[in-house]
């Protein structure tokens, strides 16, 4: 091969690793490709320069190429791909969604300060007025954010009316309802709306394709960079609240009352879209934070969850059922659920199996094991004084974490014993997402039925 | 004659599957075979296999693995998988109905337009 010929392809080379999507394995399969084509070509009696002009020619155009790539493998850019075609569009595009979000944001500040104006204050006295906010604390802010989607996502008319009627329905819920304020089945309600809501946010999200599964991943990468996205800000949140009561303190004024009352309210609601802005243009920046996290804390939490049971065993104890504990039992198995999705969203579907699968694969198992520990001590005190509404919900979570969870290890179990793909384990956990939904909208709406607003 | 896009793309898997079937290879040569096969009447972009390839490695069709070309340079080869091969079966048979299918009304129609001259 001539000097000429290498550097055409090396220029070939260069362009091609510009496409995200395609990455270097590819475009070393896609070199090797064109360099027999024009291999061929030159023995039927093509010059080097023509060779390689018609064998880049057949390859095929390289953004449509790159497309296809793209389809295949959306965890490689998943957010390019939702945001397609519009993301190369002009500055006018970014400087309008800066200008949306932050609208928004401020939009969903305001509003959680304007039911003061009719009397309701959040650190009011009056016990009804606090309740009137656990009620509704997810209905100032949630909306906002699913405008925002539904704005960038251009969704179409009659998806706009679905995504509406969750969060009428959610409202309608919460409000004619005759939850008593001091009753738990009103704060199972509210721990449940957000999740029922965040749902719906993500059908806006992946523009009402919520059959597809891939887009249902893209959701949950969305889910785990959003929710880091959210704790910096929080974080930097915290920092600038400590400088406001030094500052002012100094001067001999005390800000707590503007803080409380202002600062922190508004801040809350307007970082929920701001946070969701930020995941959405700053495309690549955090993009490795959540498998970085992921990475650092599964063998930290398989390593916690194999003590904790051997430690049960040796010592002979069993787990105190109070509804702290069952809470935090609740929580643990949530943790280890996002541990493993966040892991599955990005992992390469075609990379074997490996020691952070077998890792993950433990983290599973003992969690299973733990779960099932919790289970028989909700279920012996069920048995002992009957259901309640807290009870009740912590056993119905529980079971659908074991179901998961569960099915994860055999599938899990297939995949390392190289009995099957990863796609499999992937399939199941998008697949499973409605249950969460619609559990969460049997709290908010059958539990206080059945237990008469306990 | 051009064949249609939709058909082109509905017989693209169980084309490769089939010619990966009959042995190891790697995306020029199975480009280079479509072409055999079809008297070069089927036709793709040549770059457009690729994703198709992965797509059947990642649904476990078929493996891949990084060899050597005959120049030396690094080449990934396909090879079937039991599941690919289990697909491969059940996709012939699928194209043996729809085939059969078109035989049988086109065998009639012909009939038909003989008896009516």
């Amino acid at each position: 091969m001539n000097q000429k010929l290498e550097e055409r392809i090396d220029e070939w080379r260069s362009y091609l690793h510009k496409h995200r999507a395609i990455q270097t394995v590819d475009v070393e399969e896609l070199e090797d490709h064109l360099r027999t084509q024009v291999k061929a070509l030159s023995e039927v009696g093509l010059d080097d320069d023509e060779a390689f002009l018609v064998a880049v020619k057949r390859l095929g155009d390289l953004d449509a190429l790159s497309r296809e790539f793209a389809r295949e493998y959306s965890e490689r850019l998943w957010k390019q791909l939702v945001t397609s075609d519009r993301s190369d569009g002009a500055k006018g595009d970014k400087t309008r969604d800066v200008v949306v979000a932050v609208g928004l944001a401020f939009a969903a500040g305001v509003a959680i300060k304007i039911p003061e104006l009719f009397g309701l204050h959040i650190s009011g006295e009056d016990d009804e007025q606090m309740y009137f906010y656990i009620r509704n604390f997810s209905l100032f802010v949630l909306p906002f954010l699913a405008i925002y989607f539904a704005w960038k996502r251009g969704l179409s008319t009659v998806n706009r009316l679905w995504l509406a009627v969750p969060f009428i329905a959610a409202v309608v819920i919460m409000n004619i309802l005759p939850f008593r304020g001091e009753g738990h089945t009103l704060k199972l309600a509210a721990i449940h709306i957000p999740i029922a809501l965040w749902l719906a946010i993500g059908f806006a999200y992946i523009s009402g394709l919520w059959r597809d599964h891939g887009q249902r991943m893209n959701f949950v990468r969305f889910s785990g960079e959003w929710f880091i996205y959210y704790a910096l800000i929080a974080l930097g949140g915290g920092v600038l609240m400590g400088f406001i009561f030094f500052t002012f303190e100094s001067i001999g004024i005390d800000a707590e009352g503007f803080v409380e009352s202002w600062v922190l309210p508004c801040g809350i609601m307007g970082a929920f879209i701001i946070g969701a802005w930020l995941v959405e243009a700053k495309q690549s920046i955090v993009e490795n934070m959540a498998p970085v996290l992921t990475k650092l804390f599964t063998p930290l939490f398989t390593v916690l969850l194999l003590v904790f049971l051997g430690t049960m065993i040796w010592t002979g104890s069993s787990i105190k059922i109070e509804r702290e504990v069952l809470i935090g039992f609740d929580l643990l198995l949530v943790l280890v659920l996002a541990l493993l999705l966040f892991s599955i969203s990005v992992r390469d579907p075609h990379a074997p199996p490996g020691f952070f699968d077998a890792m993950q694969f433990l983290l599973v198992v003992s969690a299973l094991a733990v779960d099932v520990l919790a289970l028989q001590a909700i279920s012996g005190r069920i048995y002992e004084y009957g259901f309640s509404p807290n009870k009740f919900a912590a056993l119905g979570e529980n079971l659908i974490l074991l179901a998961n969870l569960s099915w994860t290890a055999v599938l899990y179990a297939r995949f390392l014993m190289k009995r099957s793909t990863f796609a499999p384990v992937e399939h199941w956990q998008t697949a499973y997402i409605p249950v969460y939904g619609v559990w969460a909208w049997v709290v908010v709406v059958l539990f206080p039925i059945i237990f008469k607003f306990q | 004659m051009d064949i249609g896009k939709d058909l082109v793309a509905a017989s693209a898997t169980p084309l490769v599957l089939a010619i990966i079937g009959e042995g190891e290879s790697y995306g020029y040569a199975i480009n280079k075979r479509v072409g055999e096969l079809s008297s070069g009447e089927i036709q793709w972009t040549d770059g457009m296999l690729y994703p198709l390839l992965h797509r059947l490695e990642r649904n476990g069709y078929v493996e891949a693995i990084w060899g050597k070309s005959e120049t030396g340079r690094r080449r990934k080869y396909y090879h079937l998988t039991d599941r690919g091969r289990e697909e491969l079966a059940r996709q012939r048979h699928q194209w043996q109905v729809v085939d059969s299918a078109l035989r049988d009304i086109w065998g009639m129609t012909f009939n038909a337009v003989l008896q009516s001259t």
